[in-house]
């Protein structure tokens, strides 16, 4: 098993140098990502058909690379397992896209090489049993995506991304060394040490903190959040979608791999911890979200959201499972599980989505798209089926995690500890206020860009993408499809992973009666995706054909009616700004000090009159900025030492030297 | 071991700081090549003795190189660069002898505390040998320190290395290969350090470090 995933994750790697060679032929792209596409297949079968069938023992497997008296420790449990099929399903899918979409590409030579590279770091920081090829391979994933966000590197905007990527992915990574660093004090790197070692209160909170620092820093937890809508945009859509559906997930396996499985038994106030940050992060993320005019960063605004979704998950699990109700904490746990699964399918397909119009009009602005429905119609409808995913609307598969996650939050008066019985339910406020802010979001993305009239010429003379990438799309749309209807086939599947982690499971849901899901007991609730969706499709084509033949169903062409004032010109209609405007009023002048300009033009002047808005990030300002302050006046009170004669450096060196011997010698 | 053979190599060793002290104060640059090739001659004698005393006759390879290249071929080179330069009659000002050789009495001091501190386990002849060698690197790197000239600053490099070199031979089982390949970093770095004199000197007519100093339109 783990043998056919290992070699898999070699041919990857050594499909990084190929492309090299491959970016300068002709087709060279179709071969790159076919060779991904079949590499990322096998370990998606692999992976699947260990989570299904758990083996007896555990494969693991040490290769003699990395340090020397330690050697690369490799180990596919079913927690890996699940992370792997989340990580090759995305690659599967981003590689099939690819084939059509990446024939576009500009400069091939910037991204062919670093693709394959990417998808094997990802891989083998979910496959790593040790600290250190699991730092080194968190690295590489972060490098190698860095050299593809700054892959269209003419752009200034995108050179800014990769700065500001590079020094937040160095900052995290120096959080989980650290951490790795306090948990091999006593034990070693290897995990297998790390868990039987007995660890200190005060080494495993310390641990805590910085875990959800470091990973905290990948997956995009407020506020820590300030690169990712800045890089994952900037990558080409292909790989934004693996940004953001994948690698913000293995940060999350970073997290659950630490404090779930690494650390001993839980205390409460870490959840109360995760508890905080989770749920202001869904909350803020798709507030930002709703206030962008540009689809790609409302896609990454809104993957903030859905880590905040995941992490009030884990919080949950960590807080059960921390009072001994570990029943519920092996629903939160699924719930969160499912969750990531979930985001990584719609995300993924939004993405491309959003690829497949920019490849077709070359705009990424909402406010210069429109009307795509007409010329891009199967783009549209794998699109629609992945806003409505996203908007946790039934029978499709967001709707299942988040109301999973619910049913956790609605037993949490069955804690016993007063601080966690009064701010889960506040979270769950949050929650619920954001799921309603990500539909409106997504109604706008949907709106905006696809119905309507075209804004511009380029969305006037769009046409459909090519076989490939809608291939792509609509695959991951019937996933969010099914796993919407048969969510218990998917529970299920994941009961290994919530046993090894909080040492219980969900209720068996396979065998239920009409595919029902019931996380607690039927008294209770439950939930029926198939029943809703076969309803849906009744009552749709009962109204479509009662319409079509009650009515004329010849076609008519007429003036869309523009509240009384017939004006030919496409501006006059809804924009992405005004749809936003309510909740800007109501939450921007706070949240991001919005304020509203209007100028008008002196009475002579034929200028027209413009309305500005002015939004602020403040988490921006009040904590990046002052660092890069300090930072900036220590780097120039420093900077004298880079003018030194060459007899000051000599000196210098010496100096040091000494000093170092009188402390040895003291 | 017997203890005469202890006490030759301790004799050779300490004549090799001795030959680090004397370097630091003399003045003039053909008197520090010479007292240069006198300190790779000691170091090729003591390198000798501890191949006779440790049995080991590829040691008597490394005392060959170390008498050919560092005692004969490197002097005489570097005579001839200064010669080319016509630097010979330069006057250095070493920055007040006195000072000078207190910190080196210093130094040697710091080094003995620090290396009887961290090797009580060690055989006494590894012991003093690494006490020795360490004297020997941070005089070498005083010398540059307090050097103005290029060449002399190339001699310190020098007799720094050669203290490397003592140690590497003190400590038993030291592989030649590890030694050759100390030996050729050291050629290179010399062939380096003289290129880039006369590229230094082509430039400004003076390989005087002042001169670099002052075209990066700095002051002292």
């Amino acid at each position: 098993m783990i043998a056919v995933a290992l070699w898999s994750v070699a041919a990857l790697l050594a499909l990084a140098p190929a492309g090299v060679v491959l970016s300068t032929r002709p087709r060279g792209s179709i071969i790159l990502y076919g060779g991904c596409l079949i590499a990322t297949s096998t370990l998606c079968v692999t992976a699947l058909s260990d989570l299904l069938y758990v083996p007896q023992l555990t494969p693991s497997a040490t290769l003699p690379i990395g340090l020397p008296w330690l050697g690369a420790h490799f180990r596919l449990d079913a927690l890996s397992a699940f992370f792997l099929v989340v990580i090759n399903l995305g690659g599967v899918a981003a590689s099939l896209f690819a084939l059509g979409y990446g024939r576009h590409e500009d400069s091939p030579g910037r991204v062919l090489p670093f693709y394959p590279a990417y998808l094997a770091a990802m891989n083998i920081v979910v496959l790593a049993n040790d600290a250190f090829s699991f730092l080194v391979a968190w690295e590489f994933m972060s490098l190698t995506s860095w050299a593809l966000v700054v892959s269209h590197h003419r752009e200034a905007e995108n050179i800014r991304a990769g700065y500001v990527y590079l020094l937040m992915a160095s900052f995290g990574t120096l959080a989980l060394l650290l951490a790795f660093g306090l948990l091999a004090s006593g034990a070693g790197y290897d995990f297998d040490a790390i868990r039987a070692s007995h660890p200190s209160a005060a080494v495993t909170g310390m641990v805590v903190i910085l875990a959800l620092l470091g990973a905290g820093s990948k997956a995009g937890l407020v506020p820590l959040h300030a690169w990712l809508p800045l890089a994952h945009p900037a990558a080409p859509s292909h790989v934004s979608g693996l940004m953001s559906g994948v690698m913000t997930k293995v940060a999350v396996y970073g997290f659950v791999r630490i404090v779930f499985d690494l650390l001993p038994e839980p205390v409460w106030w870490w959840s109360m911890v995760v508890l905080l940050v989770g749920g202001p992060t869904a909350t803020l993320g798709v507030l930002y979200a709703l206030m962008q005019r540009d689809i790609k960063r409302v896609l990454a605004y809104s993957t903030i959201e859905n880590i905040g979704i995941i992490f009030t998950g884990l919080g949950l699990a960590l807080a059960f499972k921390a009072e001994g109700l570990d029943w519920v904490a092996a629903l939160a746990f699924t719930a969160a599980m499912l969750h990531v699964f979930n985001h990584a399918l719609f995300k993924s397909l939004l993405f491309f989505g959003a690829g497949a119009v920019l490849g077709a009009t070359g705009e990424r602005d909402m406010e210069k798209l429109g009307g795509l429905i007409h010329r891009m119609p199967k783009t549209a409808f794998a699109m629609l089926i992945g806003c409505v995913a996203i908007s946790a609307l039934p029978p499709f598969n967001g709707f299942v995690s988040e109301w999973l996650t619910f049913q956790a939050i609605l037993l949490s008066p069955q804690l016993p500890s007063w601080g966690l019985k009064l701010v889960i339910p506040a979270v769950g406020g949050l929650l619920a206020l954001a799921a309603a802010f990500a539909a409106a979001c997504f109604v706008k993305l949907y709106g905006i860009s696809f119905l309507g009239r075209p804004r511009s010429d380029v969305a006037a003379s769009a046409h459909e993408t090519d076989r490939f990438s809608l291939t792509a799309m609509l695959v991951l749309a019937a996933f969010c499809l099914i796993a919407g209807i048969l969510p218990g086939l998917f529970i299920d599947a994941l009961a290994p992973v919530s046993k090894a982690m909080v040492g219980n499971i969900m209720p068996h849901q396979v065998g239920l009666q009409w595919l029902t899901i019931v996380p607690i007991a039927e008294s209770r609730s439950s939930y029926n995706g198939l029943l809703v969706f076969v309803f849906a499709a009744l009552c749709g084509t009962a109204a479509a054909s009662a319409i079509h033949r009650l009515a004329s169903d010849r076609l008519r062409r007429a003036p869309a009616w523009d509240c009384g004032y017939p004006d030919p010109n496409p501006a006059i209609q809804y924009s992405a700004s005004s749809f936003s405007q309510p909740i800007r009023r109501v939450f921007g002048s706070v949240i991001f000090a919005a304020r509203e300009i209007g100028e008008m033009p002196p009475p002579s002047s034929p200028r027209p009159a413009r309305l500005r808005v002015e939004l602020r990030d403040l988490i921006w300002d009040a904590l990046y900025a002052p660092i890069a302050m300090v930072v900036g006046f220590a780097t120039d009170r420093i900077n004298i030492l880079q003018f030194l004669t060459i007899r000051r450096y000599l000196t210098l060196v010496f100096v040091a030297l000494i000093v170092l011997l009188l402390v040895v010698a003291l | 071991m017997s203890s005469l053979q202890f006490d030759i190599a301790h004799l050779l060793a300490g004549s090799l700081v001795l030959a680090s002290f004397m370097m630091l104060y003399q003045d003039r640059l053909y008197a520090l090549l010479n007292v240069y090739a006198v300190h790779a001659g000691v170091l090729a004698l003591s390198v000798a003795w501890q191949a006779y005393v440790q049995q080991a006759p590829h040691l008597y390879v490394t005392a060959l190189i170390a008498l050919v290249f560092k005692a004969i071929i490197i002097p005489v080179a570097l005579h001839r660069i200064i010669k080319r330069l016509g630097i010979h009659r330069e006057i250095e000002n070493v920055i007040g002898i006195g000072l000078t050789m207190m910190a080196g009495i210093g130094l040697v001091a710091l080094s003995m505390v620090v290396m009887l501190r961290v090797t009580p386990g060690a055989d006494a002849l590894a012991r003093e040998d690494l006490a020795f060698a360490l004297s020997v690197v941070l005089l070498g790197l005083l010398i540059m320190v307090t050097r103005r000239n290029a060449v002399s600053q190339v001699v310190g490099f020098m007799s720094l290395e050669n203290g490397l070199v003592l140690a590497a031979t003190g400590a038993k089982g030291m592989p030649l290969v590890v030694e050759i390949s100390v030996a050729f970093s050291v050629l290179i770095a010399f062939i380096v350090i003289g290129i880039f004199l006369f590229r230094i000197r082509e430039r400004f007519d003076s390989v005087d470090m002042q001169a670099l100093d002052r075209f990066r339109g700095e002051r002292r």
